[in-house]
């Protein structure tokens, strides 16, 4: 597809980067020659200097042929403007980042009356993803297929764990819930299990399952699931905001250290529920004051990277409180990821990642029979929900009949509502939606799957 | 640096030349000629060593601003050895230096020869000469960036260091759609040259390998007496398009492509170009007049000539080292400024000069308003501090690097004038200058070392001079 990105900053050289490697064709707007340059000398990607908002520059992007025009500037209304100038010009699709909280309230009349077909917001997002955490605190991710009707949780097989160095085929006997272990990363591979693969000691697994049975799994492996009652959230920002107001709507006690006075005062009068401390969030002492030992979930939420990943040591020096850490800017992931600090959030993958997500739908809409496809591990492991047509050769078989090709597992299956997660008597029919989990890239069909 | 990609690149261009010897090989298939042994063994060697040496994979896809340099002049020198075989191999070239100043020549489409009679050469040796002007006018590594899916960021790097000028843009946001656009409308302009020239009454074979001179903007010739001999309409014919050859490949693109011929027509290097050959034919008719029956005929020698030397084409209708020294000095001036950056010609392009010319004009400004600010403009947008930089230390290097080999190629026997001319013809990628070197002679009697002066300047002319100096400077070898 045709797309340009108006805005290199963080979440538009993140996204020109998954895009252009998915084959898509890119154009970046953006007025910073130096930015600019340096996006499209690391990549395959046309650049046009300018104010993306000028129809003389969209026109010069080729805006007329575009299929999509994402706006991703540090201004709300920026973007706004110029997917409207695009929609006017060029009748593509337009997805437009607005942040503002005010403008998040009247999201759905903004969207309708100048026909964005998406609007992100990358803090409500990241809030989002947050408080799913919270609500199930031994969970390292958490994704959602089918309308959120199926679950892929990411865990870390701890020391203690009765899941140590047992086969798959024992675990489940033992446990008998009814999931799957879809994925298992070791080091740096990444492993789709079969039955007899021994899980060891610090393996991230993935576990596929519906709420509630992925509930009771934990629950059998003895982990934590309750969720947690209180949270410490260092930071004022916007992901303070959405979150502290979503956690309160879930019951929890809330307490927000933020070192601004003037800020301090108004989350005061939007979160008349929470706790409002005015200091600094960085001071050992007041952490110790204000009740750090005993903190169930701790989110460090400033604005600086650094800070949040010290916070968070520090937290988990003291406490084994749920932590989470957000990372806006810093590109080292995998030194953060060693660091083993529990969740981290990034909230310009989760803004790229949503943006792709519709990209896919909406390039499949031209295509392929694949209806959705999400990328875990990293991108190193697809899992693609296909529909399943008249005539399909899955059809009608038990799995454990199919010639399946290795590094393929079908992990959930999606029959007129009713998740099944399937075992070898499982039969997919006809009119079924059904989830595929695989580290070969490439499939366009159901077919695909078979030897 | 990356060492195990450049090498691979490497051997995917030694399968490239091997396929394009197939070409000669057909060609001596047709005629019958035993020329076609050389060009077979060379392409069965080419073909075999990169199978065998393809499979050595890379250790890692870094490649950077650096490795694109440093693997584009290496392509060039491979290519160079590699095409300059079948030459020595044949006997026809005996002298293996010779060979591959011919080879060099070729693919730099300077078209500057050693050979005082051309006519002797078989037809599949004579097409080979031609075809590598062809194939070396757009780029080798264009070419290999549209044919194969070459994956990760590095083509860029590749094609900025390959394509002339001194910003190079792409077209479309892939590099692979840019390389292929330019290839189509490459292949589809040579097309129409063939098909104009044979109805003009050339004989095809003649007409085919002249189109791939043309279009390169090389000027090899089949013949001794250049296009002299054919008949006026495919003279003029062949003047349209090494004109056409000179002009910035991005107006082809917005009249075909794109569908703006407003903008193609607006297109001020293009515009500058079209007027630098009409001002200077003009001034060359008055000159020459008297030795003519008619201004016309003055007149389209005059363009022949100026659209020759001013695309860095180097064909010759007459002997213009006869004409009287003003008509030279416009020669000589056309020849320097070159042709369009993003064609297939050399020189030093005509936007650089329009970019220079006004940046000394907004000195002449800066005397009388100490405080203004004022940048450059080309295509209606403003030219950045570091590009205006960067053409400044360019037309530096390039003066050092004449100045350098002209002392060199002093030292031969030739008298002032044809090394002066000698060194701008090869450096410009034009052919013939004047005196010892001019129309009616060749650059058979310089001694090697002059000729391997010459070779250098060529490749360093042809790929910009920062690819070749880059080969030389300890800083790129250094592993950190």
């Amino acid at each position: 597809m045709q797309i340009i990105v108006v805005g290199c900053g963080n979440v538009g050289s993140t996204l020109t980067e998954q895009l252009s490697s998915e084959g898509h064709n890119i154009t970046v707007i953006d007025a910073d020659n130096q930015k600019l340059q340096n996006l499209v000398n690391s990549n395959d990607v046309m650049g046009v200097i300018g104010n993306g908002v000028s129809f003389a520059v969209q026109k010069e992007a080729g805006v007329e042929h575009a299929h999509l025009l994402i706006a991703v500037t540090g201004s709300d209304e920026v973007n706004l403007l110029c997917c409207l100038i695009a929609r006017k010009t060029g009748g593509c699709h337009t997805i437009a980042r607005v942040r503002n909280p005010i403008y998040s309230m009247e999201i759905a009349y903004i969207k309708e009356e100048l026909g964005l077909s998406m609007i992100v917001n990358p803090e409500l997002a990241a809030a989002q993803a947050m408080a799913r955490l919270l609500k199930f605190p031994s969970a390292i991710t958490i994704d959602t297929f089918i309308k959120g009707r199926v679950e892929v949780v990411k865990y870390r097989v701890g020391a203690d764990s009765i899941l140590c160095d047992q086969t798959l085929q024992q675990i489940n006997s033992r446990l008998k819930a009814d999931v799957l272990i879809c994925t298992v990363e070791r080091d740096e591979n990444v492993y789709i299990p079969s039955g007899n693969f021994i899980i060891r000691e610090r393996d991230e697994i993935s576990i596929v399952g519906t709420t509630q049975k992925t509930l009771a799994f934990f629950k059998k492996l003895g982990a934590a699931v309750t969720r947690a009652r209180n949270a410490m959230i260092i930071g004022g920002g916007e992901i303070s905001f959405y979150l502290a107001k979503q956690l309160l709507a879930m019951g929890l006690q809330i307490k927000i250290i933020e070192i601004d006075k003037e800020r301090c005062e108004e989350l005061s009068e939007l979160l008349p529920g929470a706790v409002i401390i005015h200091g600094d969030g960085t001071d050992r002492n007041l952490l110790m004051q204000e009740g750090i030992m005993q903190t169930e979930a701790f989110v460090s939420l400033t604005n600086v990277d650094e800070e949040n990943i010290m916070l968070s040591l520090f937290a988990k020096s003291l406490t084994k409180a749920k932590l989470i850490t957000n990372v806006h800017r810093i590109s080292y992931d995998e030194i953060i990821d060693s660091l083993d600090i529990g969740s981290v959030i990034y909230p310009k993958y989760l803004t790229a990642e949503n943006i792709i997500k519709y990209v896919r739908a909406m390039d499949n809409s031209l295509g392929s029979n694949i209806e959705t496809l999400y990328r875990l591990n990293d991108n190193r492991v697809e899992a693609l929900e296909f529909y399943i047509k008249e005539g399909s050769p899955v059809v009608g078989i038990p799995l454990q009949n199919l010639q399946i090709k290795p590094n393929i597992l079908i992990c959930a299956i999606n029959h007129r509502g009713t998740i099944t997660i399937p075992g070898g008597q499982s039969i997919i029919q006809v009119g079924d939606t059904v989830i595929v989990v695989t580290t070969n890239t490439g499939l366009n069909d159901i077919r695909d799957i078979l030897k | 640096m990356n060492y195990s990609i450049i090498r691979y690149i490497l051997f995917r261009v030694l399968e490239f030349a091997g396929i394009f010897l197939i070409l000669p090989c057909l060609v001596a298939i047709i005629y019958h000629e035993k020329a076609g042994f050389a060009f077979a063994a060379v392409m069965v060697v080419c073909i075999v060593a990169a199978q065998i040496g393809k499979q050595w994979k890379p250790k890692s896809n870094i490649f950077y601003a650096r490795e694109g340099f440093v693997t584009v002049s290496l392509t060039w020198i491979l290519l160079s050895i590699v095409g300059a075989l079948p030459f020595y191999i044949s006997r026809e070239i005996p002298n293996f230096v010779d060979a591959l100043f011919e080879t060099v020549s070729g693919f730099t489409t300077t078209g500057g020869s050693i050979l005082s009679d051309v006519e002797c050469l078989s037809r599949s040796v004579q097409f080979w000469r031609l075809f590598t002007h062809w194939i070396g006018g757009m780029g080798v590594l264009v070419f290999i960036i549209a044919v194969l899916p070459l994956s990760g960021g590095y083509n860029m790097h590749l094609m900025r260091a390959e394509s002339p000028g001194p910003s190079v843009g792409k077209l479309v946001p892939r590099v692979q759609s840019t390389a292929k656009i330019l290839y189509g409308i490459y292949i589809a302009i040579t097309l129409l040259e063939i098909i104009l020239l044979k109805i003009s009454g050339m004989g095809f074979y003649d007409s085919v390998v002249l189109s791939f001179s043309t279009m390169g903007t090389g000027g090899f010739g089949v013949l001794n007496s250049s296009v002299g001999s054919y008949a006026i309409t495919s003279q003029v014919i062949i003047t349209v398009f090494m004109i056409l050859g000179g002009l910035n490949f991005n107006v082809y693109y917005l009249l075909v492509v794109a569908r703006k011929p407003k903008d193609a027509i607006m297109h001020e290097e293009a515009r500058t170009f079209i007027l630098i050959t009409l001002i200077a034919s003009v001034l060359i008719t008055l000159d020459i007049r008297g030795y003519y029956s008619s201004t016309a005929l003055a007149f389209k020698d005059a363009v022949f000539q100026v659209a020759s030397m001013g695309s860095s084409t180097g064909f010759s209708t007459i002997n213009f080292d006869l004409w009287p020294s003003f008509s030279k000095a416009v020669l000589f001036v056309v020849m320097a400024i070159g042709a369009c950056a993003g064609s297939t010609g050399g020189g030093l392009k005509v936007s650089r000069i329009m970019i220079l010319v006004q940046d000394a004009k907004h000195e002449l400004l800066r005397v009388v308003h100490p405080q203004i600010l004022k940048k450059p403009h080309v295509e209606g947008r403003a030219v950045e501090d570091t590009t205006v930089r960067s053409i400044q230390s360019y037309l530096m290097i390039y003066l050092m690097i004449y100045i350098i080999s002209f002392l060199v190629l002093s030292l031969d026997k030739y008298d002032f004038t044809s090394n002066f001319t000698a060194v701008m013809a090869n450096i410009n990628n034009t052919g013939p200058g004047f005196n010892a070197v001019g129309p009616a002679c060749n650059y058979g009697g310089y001694s090697v070392i002059s000729k391997f002066v010459l070779m250098f300047d060529m490749i360093t002319g042809r790929l910009e001079l920062l690819p070749m100096l880059i080969l030389f400077s300890p800083n790129t070898w250094k592993k950190y």
